[in-house]
């Protein structure tokens, strides 16, 4: 991978713990949809040689030193793509959920519309795709707490499969939530007053290996995730405050 | 009551000489033995004063001068957990910033062209 050639760069980053299954298969479906795109993988310390498979796969492999959690290997990611002058970052689950046909939709939509988010929305038009009972439920509530916070509806706060400009990058790279980072990005990026759109798209099921939220995890998710919602909006409202000019001035 | 205040008076003097032991042998940093041997210290005065832990004790409204000296030292103990948690969180975030910044300059590396040292 090299540093961007000209503006309006793309660049798919992969984060990947212990992928090994479905790895080269999402790496070759994503080369069939932008050939010319650099596939960048954010291998989390995997112990299963996830970063050997994605080198054989044709992608380049940042590989972290020790396991830092999808939000630690997202955010190391985007620092390298910002470092390396990339216009366009769309992220994409090492495990095979997300579709990479609908790459160019998400890239179509950061570069005419201009927002700094797209998000591939499985419920965008009702077309769904695969989700469990659980996940639906926690969908469900977090869209009911995040409408009055972002100001427009959000259909799935929860999709990984996320395309972002250069400006959020740079957001992110100074910060961007460790763990179950989707729901508190869109926060921090709407507390900047920066846009986001859904785009209609069908998740599948893992290829491989289970998801990191398992029932049990489930409450702490709704929990940490509440509380980084609040503290955000906290945060950015008090630094808000704190900024406006005085009436005095 | 008077055995109680023995029992905290004990039990400071040994938090401090166990604190004084860890600093000595780099177990614990200078900078962190300083929230534990305060607390130490405020314990082992009010352990031996029965004037000030009375006092406090009708300050906070309690009349049983060993349950304000138990609030306290439950306050004393939250404060010095609660500091230490600050600091982890920011030994986390500077750990993790370093643990990426590692992997990118390692990343760089094994990137650079071939030629990179004839230049």
């Amino acid at each position: 991978m090299k540093p961007a050639v000209g503006p309006g760069q793309l660049l798919i980053l992969i984060p990947a713990f212990n992928e090994v299954g479905a790895i080269a298969g999402v790496i070759h479906e994503v080369q069939a949809v932008v050939p010319h795109a650099p596939i960048l993988v954010v291998d989390d310390a995997s112990t299963d040689g996830t970063d050997r498979r994605a080198r054989s796969a044709g992608a380049d492999v940042l590989r972290l030193p020790y396991h830092l959690g999808l939000g630690g290997g997202v955010q190391a990611g985007y620092k390298l793509a910002f470092e390396f002058g990339y216009e366009y970052v769309i992220r994409v689950d090492g495990d095979g959920q997300h579709d990479p046909k609908y790459i160019p939709a998400l890239l179509d939509t950061l570069r005419e519309t201009g927002c700094h988010m797209v998000i591939g929305s499985r419920f965008q038009d009702s077309n769904g795709g695969y989700t469990n009972a659980v996940r639906a439920m926690g969908i469900w509530f977090f869209r009911l707490v995040l409408r009055p916070i972002l100001g427009k509806p959000v259909r799935d706060p929860t999709s990984g499969f996320v395309g972002v400009n250069r400006q959020a990058l740079r957001v992110f790279t100074g910060s961007f939530p460790l763990e179950y980072p989707e729901i508190e990005a869109l926060v921090v990026l709407q507390r900047k007053r920066f846009q986001f759109q859904e785009v209609p798209c069908r998740m599948r099921r893992r290829q491989t290996g289970r998801s990191t939220i398992t029932a049990v995890k489930s409450l702490y998710y709704i929990f940490h995730v509440l509380l980084g919602v609040f503290i955000n909006v906290l945060k950015f409202e008090r630094r808000r405050r704190k900024d406006a000019p005085r009436e005095e001035d | 009551m008077e055995r109680l205040l023995n029992v905290t008076t004990v039990l400071s003097i040994l938090l401090v000489a166990m604190v004084l032991f860890s600093v000595r042998r780099s177990h614990i940093r200078v900078e962190y033995s300083v929230s534990w041997l305060a607390a130490a210290v405020i314990l082992l005065v009010l352990s031996r004063s029965s004037f000030a832990l009375n006092w406090i004790s009708r300050q906070l409204g309690l009349a049983d001068p060993p349950l304000a000296l138990l609030l306290l030292v439950f306050c004393v103990f939250v404060i010095v957990i609660y500091r230490l948690s600050v600091v982890i969180s920011d030994l986390k975030d500077a750990h993790i910033a370093m643990a990426q910044r590692l992997a990118i300059l390692e990343f760089q590396l094994q990137n650079r062209p071939a030629n990179f040292n004839e230049e």
